[in-house]
Order: C-alpha cells, then sequence, then structure tokens
C-alpha cells in the first residue's frame, strides 16, 4: 500500500512537472515569420524572449499573439537580417519603447538601484546583525564600581550584616 | 533598555511601514494605470516617416518633414477604425482641427486603407493630413502600442508631450491646450 502511495505520487509529480515544462515550449512564432537562415532564426527567438510584449505587458513577444508582438517579431528578424547585433536589435526597440520592453533591465545610473537595491539591503542587515552582536557584548562588560559602591562592597565583606533588599536597587552590581 | 537600544529594535519595524507605506502609496495613488508607460521619445525628434495619403481622402499624407515646414505646433493623433476609444474622442479631435493655427495630422493605423477611409467619412475628417501606417512601421519608430495615442511636435520636429488613450475634454482644455499655448509663445 505505502509503494502505491509512494510510486503514484511519483508518477502525479513526473506528469505535473511535464505539464509546466510544456508551458514554456507555447509559442506564437508563425510559419511565415520564420527567417531561413537557422542561426539567425535561432538569435531571433532568444532575443524574443527578452522582449516584452506591450500589450499584454507580462508576456514576451515571442509567445505572445498579440499583433504589435507579431510586427515586433517581425521587426526584430528584420534587424538581424540586416546585420545587427543582439545588443543593437535591444538597443533599437528600448529606444522607442524604453527599458520597459526588455524583461532584464540594462546596467545604468537610473538602474542602480533596481540591481543593487537587494545587495544593498542585504548589507544593511548583516551591519545590522553584527552591531546587534556587538552590542551584546560590550553591554555584558559591567561598569568598574563607584567610589560609593566600593565602600559599600568593602563594608559588606567586613560585616556582612546589610539586608540583601538595598542591593537590588542597581542591577549593574549583580552578576548574572 | 536604553533608548537608544529601543530604537534600534524599532528600526526594522519602521523600515518595513515605510517600505510599506511607499507601495501602498504606488499603488493606490490616483491617476496610476500600469497600462501607460511614460515615453522615452519625449524631448527627442520625432522618427524618420513618410506615410502615403490615404486613397479617396481630401488631404495628403504626411512625412517627418511636414512636421517642422510650417513653422506651426503639430498634434499627431494615432487612429484606427477598429479602435472603439478612438470614436470616443473624435468629437475633441472634431474641435482641434477646426483650428488653423496648429497642424492636425492622423496616422491610420494598422487599418486597411478603406475601412480608415469609410471611419473618416462616416464620422468625419478632422485632420489636415492622414497617412496611412497599415504595418505600423511608423508606429513602431514612434513607440505607440495602444491606439490611440497622441503626441505634442513643436515646431522644430521636437516631440514634447504624449498621450495614451482616448483624450476627454478635460485631457484636451487642461493639458493639451496648455502645451500648445505655451508652446507657441515659446
Amino acid at each position: 500500500m505505502r509503494g502505491f502511495i509512494l510510486s503514484t505520487t511519483i508518477l502525479f509529480t513526473l506528469i505535473a512537472s511535464i505539464g509546466i515544462a510544456s508551458i514554456s515550449l507555447v509559442q506564437a512564432v508563425e510559419p511565415d515569420e520564420v527567417l531561413d537562415n537557422p542561426i539567425l532564426e535561432a538569435r531571433a527567438r532568444e532575443i524574443s524572449k527578452e522582449v516584452r510584449c506591450l500589450v499584454c505587458q507580462n508576456e514576451p513577444i515571442d509567445s505572445s499573439n498579440a499583433e504589435l508582438a507579431k510586427e515586433l517579431r517581425i521587426v526584430v528578424r528584420e534587424r538581424l537580417v540586416a546585420g545587427d547585433s543582439d545588443d543593437d536589435v535591444k538597443d533599437y526597440l528600448s529606444s522607442r519603447y524604453g527599458d520597459f520592453v526588455l524583461f532584464r533591465p540594462p546596467f545604468k545610473a537610473s538602474t542602480f538601484l533596481l540591481w543593487f537595491g537587494p545587495l544593498l539591503v542585504l548589507a544593511i542587515g548583516i551591519i545590522g546583525i553584527i552591531f546587534f552582536f556587538r552590542g551584546n557584548r560590550t553591554q555584558k562588560i559591567a561598569a568598574p564600581l563607584s567610589a560609593e559602591e566600593q565602600n559599600k562592597l568593602q563594608q559588606l565583606l567586613q560585616d556582612g550584616q546589610e539586608p540583601p533588599q538595598k542591593l537590588n536597587s542597581d542591577n549593574k552590581g549583580e552578576a548574572s | 533598555m536604553s533608548a537608544k537600544r529601543k530604537v534600534i529594535f524599532a528600526l526594522p519595524l519602521l523600515i518595513t511601514v515605510v517600505i510599506f507605506g511607499y507601495f501602498f502609496w504606488a499603488l493606490t495613488k490616483p491617476g496610476r494605470d500600469p497600462k501607460i508607460l511614460p515615453s522615452v521619445l519625449i524631448d527627442k525628434p520625432a522618427p524618420e516617416f513618410d506615410l502615403k495619403a490615404l486613397d479617396g481622402l481630401n488631404v495628403p499624407g504626411f512625412a517627418r518633414s511636414d512636421l517642422i515646414s510650417n513653422g506651426k505646433i503639430s498634434v499627431v493623433n494615432i487612429f484606427a477604425s477598429w479602435c472603439i476609444p478612438c470614436l470616443a474622442e473624435h468629437p475633441d479631435m472634431m474641435k482641434l482641427g477646426q483650428r488653423d493655427d496648429i497642424n492636425l495630422y492622423g496616422i491610420n493605423y494598422r487599418d486597411k486603407p478603406e475601412d480608415g477611409l469609410a471611419w473618416l467619412n462616416k464620422n468625419g475628417n478632422p485632420y489636415h493630413r492622414v497617412g496611412r501606417d497599415p504595418k505600423t512601421r511608423a508606429g513602431i519608430d514612434w513607440g505607440v502600442y495602444g491606439v490611440p495615442e497622441t503626441f505634442i511636435v513643436d515646431a522644430t520636429g521636437t516631440i514634447r508631450y504624449k498621450h495614451v488613450g482616448p483624450l476627454n475634454t478635460g485631457d484636451l482644455e487642461g493639458t493639451i491646450l496648455p502645451i500648445i499655448d505655451s508652446l507657441q509663445t515659446q
């Protein structure tokens, strides 16, 4: 019985993962768009996966059926045939539609926070933790006794008669 | 616990509140529309293009050179016969088209020429020039992703303003006309 449950679980996981994997295989590229040159076509497909469809915003033009996506796929291919590099094609699109058209925003001054913001927060966190523990350690070292406390201590050591309540008023003197 | 330590302990909570407060503000501020993208073309020269006229319409097509030829401010409106919001802004376009101190140019976007022509014949043609852009090449150069879109181009051919979506009378009187006025007095 246990073996049966285990094997069905594995089977279902496999089916589910195949299903999820096949979602990414869905494509909208139509036969008439495909370039004859397989190398250029492969580059076009790679670029298209990085370019946002502006009508359907969270979909790349490679898998979008929107008309604008189709038109942009054709533009990408035309630029490649004209001899543009991959970066040239992306620059061509982002000079018209802004960096938003690229799923991976480029490194530059205005996107610095976007790229390094999480690292910055992590660094602040680490610094905070270091300070927290260092703060704890210095806190544990008791301040030296004042002259008055020293006197009291001497007195106590001498007669040992002082009631303990009076000491409680000063936490610093109490060892943990 | 000293006051300083209290502040340190409260700091993560404070930072979280500030960040979430910012998110909340950014997500709910009036007029926010994630579909509207800031145009990178503002204060850039209008792209090169040369669009043919709609056959049968009594106004010519236009090219970039027509934006700088007569010293007037140009309003370039992207429209299509299949675009329902274009109908909504059409009365305001008709009003704008009556002015002869500006150029009102239309780009017939991703449309069959006969459909564009029929639409203008039915609803009236406010435009001084209409260029057809069936394959949206000019549209892509203008960074168009939704119709209607309206650009204001100054007399030197520089794009100064872009409006995405239909103009209502408030947009026209509150934004478009004041921008035209301020560009004309410059």
